[in-house]
């Protein structure tokens, strides 16, 4: 049994100009487990999958694939990896089968073989029907599953997925999420970038957080969960009520401290469990504090930021460092996008 | 400032001494083990070929893409023939020999200058994130188009007779001097395309390469023995048009279509083509490789 990290990287660094997209970034991924690169647009996730996956040129630092030096040896790098972007790296003038059969080879597969291998993966990713349509007639899940059914050709020990899911309908990115566990059962490790604290919480065995081209914290998506609370209270409070007793009684309750917005009168409660909020609210009550408003949600990446980094996931002018990236060219607000396959 | 949440030995299922999920039928280590440090000749050509079966299937599903492979020498040469035929000539007929051969380099040349637009365009699509992502070898991405472009040259070159011959040409070289003419047009062109493949390595923009392509298509095409007669221009320009490449391109095919001869030319030409190869090459996988 190999002990071999899939992914060994330490003092990563990437500058655009006078720019640090990735600034000193340490990672292990071990063999076998789903590691999530949780991080906002712009945090470095895709610049860094891009020097892990020898597409864009290692500045500082140096990093490993199952032992083999990414910068040194590029091309036997490229043996180990499958690399699935954010858009879809397949040929739009080809069929699927074309593309597949284009894929394998260029990666030494013979003609016959290659056709086969395209065959099987087509049919085993629900292609089969749509084999010989044309890329461009593809919906964006079909796209998706394509461009992963090209990174398993070769069936490589390592895969890089750049937010598999981003785009996807909530069924469609179901659909992602179980095949990607199935790559792990045949024995892959995955390296996904994600900007879905859930999507973390899913798949990943352990995920990191990037903010501004810097790690800010590793862990299990349990752990990472305790600290920003597994849910969130939301509560507004009505006018005239004290802000300042409602901490107080929050504080003595679950004995932790509430994210504020004075202005609007709101507080953003960290639940380790939803039950709790009705504890809160009793109290509440008790106390003789009013409440206009209340709901409970699932964390988002925003709370997740404030929690680990004091501010939000769209950092409001940091000075330790830029915050922009190439990694811009993507939309800004992605969280919301869902396109209808 | 910065918060790690958990030490390794809190993970769940894949702390070092858990067991795997399941039974990993992939092996890293035996894949690690079976990596080559470079990809060998035989992949390079087998990649090559893969890449130009590409570029043929588009072109299939394109086919206005060889608009200007067919409409230039048409259209061209009609013009040509009839605008300057007189005043150059005498008359459109003894005009056409001198012509022919100006027009099939002139093509062949701009052929040139899609290849290196459309590498431009190609490789700014998301598929080619994949092929630099792939064991591949860097020459093939390049090499490939260029091998299905050769249908280009080809089909640029033989309109570009058939044209002449329906206007009233008729080569003195023979079939044979015309198919010597041809295949030394589609060699050169092919040559000459790495240039501009190089171009399409460097410039920002397909729109890019085309503007410095055409800054540097006209001046040697025209700047040439390709429409006139060299010793009809001023001495300085004479001696410009004698060392242009482009004229003993045009020479060359001259003497093999018009006389059905081998000259010098044809050494002068081929050795052009070669020197272009040798430079621009090497430079546009250099280029290629640094975009990573």
């Amino acid at each position: 049994m190999t002990t071999m990290p899939a992914v060994q990287a330490s003092g990563l660094v990437k500058k655009f100009g006078d720019l640090r997209a990735v600034d000193h970034i340490d990672l292990e991924v071990r063999t076998g487990e789903i590691f999530g690169v949780l991080g906002p647009n712009g945090a470095g996730k895709t610049t860094t999958l891009k020097m892990l996956a020898t597409l864009l040129s290692i500045d500082g630092g140096r990093a490993e694939i199952f032992g083999v030096d990414v910068a040194a040896e590029a091309h036997r790098v490229r043996q180990l990896i499958g690399v699935t972007g954010q858009y879809a790296s397949v040929d739009e003038d080809l069929s699927g089968a074309e593309n597949l059969w284009l894929f394998g080879r260029l990666q030494g597969l013979s003609s016959k073989d290659a056709r086969a291998t395209a065959r099987r993966l087509l049919d085993q990713f629900g292609l089969g029907e749509a084999a010989d349509r044309r890329i461009a007639e593809f919906s964006g899940g079909m796209r998706r599953r394509l461009d992963l059914a090209a990174s398993l050709i070769t069936r490589p020990p390592l895969i890089f997925l750049d937010e598999p899911t981003t785009g996807l309908d909530p069924r469609t990115r179901g659909q992602m999420w179980d095949t990607i566990r199935g790559l792990v059962d045949d024995g892959c490790t995955v390296l996904l970038t994600t900007q879905y604290l859930d999507e973390a919480d899913q798949l990943a065995d352990r995920v990191c957080v990037i903010d501004q081209g810097r790690k800010v914290a590793e862990g299990t998506p349990d752990a990472l969960k305790s600290q920003v609370g597994d849910s969130t209270l939301q509560l507004e409070l009505a006018p005239g009520a004290d802000p300042v007793r409602a901490r107080e009684v929050v504080w003595r309750v679950l004995g932790a401290e509430p994210a504020t917005t004075p202005e609007s009168g709101r507080l953003n409660v960290p639940l380790d469990v939803a039950d709790r909020a009705a504890d809160v609210l009793i109290a509440l009550r008790e106390a003789a504090v009013d409440i206009a408003s209340v709901s409970v949600a699932k964390p988002t990446l925003d709370e997740v930021f404030f929690a680990l980094t004091g501010h939000g996931a769209v950092p409001d002018q940091s000075p330790t460092s830029p915050a922009e990236t190439a990694e811009t060219a993507g939309t800004a607000d992605d969280h919301h996008v869902m396109e209808v396959a | 400032m910065n918060t790690v949440l958990t030490a390794p030995s809190a993970a769940g299922p894949t702390a070092p001494t858990a067991p795997p999920r399941s039974a990993p039928r992939i092996d890293p280590a035996a894949a690690v083990a079976r990596t080559r440090s470079r990809a060998g000749v035989g992949d390079t050509l087998t990649q090559t070929f893969a890449m130009a079966w590409r570029a043929l299937k588009k072109m299939r599903r394109n086919p206005e893409q060889l608009f200007d492979v067919v409409m230039q020498p048409l259209l061209f040469t009609a013009m040509f023939a009839y605008v300057f035929g007189g005043a150059i000539s005498g008359d459109v007929h003894s005009y056409l020999p001198l012509l022919i051969p100006g027009i099939v380099a002139q093509t062949v040349l701009t052929t040139c200058m899609a290849t290196g637009t459309q590498l431009r365009e190609d490789m700014d699509k998301g598929v080619f994130d994949r092929f630099r992502s792939l064991p591949m070898s860097r020459v093939a991405p390049l090499a490939g188009p260029m091998v299905a472009d050769l249908v280009r040259y080809l089909i640029a070159a033989m309109l570009t007779y058939a044209m002449g011959l329906v206007l009233g040409y008729r080569p003195g070289g023979g079939v044979l001097g015309v198919f010597g003419a041809i295949v030394l047009a589609v060699i050169t062109g092919w040559s000459m395309a790495w240039a501009f493949t190089w171009i399409g390595t460097i410039a920002k923009s397909a729109r890019s390469v085309q503007g410095i392509s055409m800054m540097i298509l006209f001046p040697l095409t025209f700047l040439s023995n390709a429409f006139v007669p060299a010793k009809t221009l001023p001495g300085w320009l004479e001696a410009f048009t004698r060392v242009n490449p482009v004229s003993h391109l045009v020479s060359a095919t001259r003497d093999l279509a018009n006389n059905g001869v081998l000259t010098a030319q044809v050494g002068w030409t081929l050795l052009t083509g070669l020197a272009v190869i040798v430079i621009f090459l090497p430079l546009s996988v250099l280029n290629y490789r640094r975009q990573l």
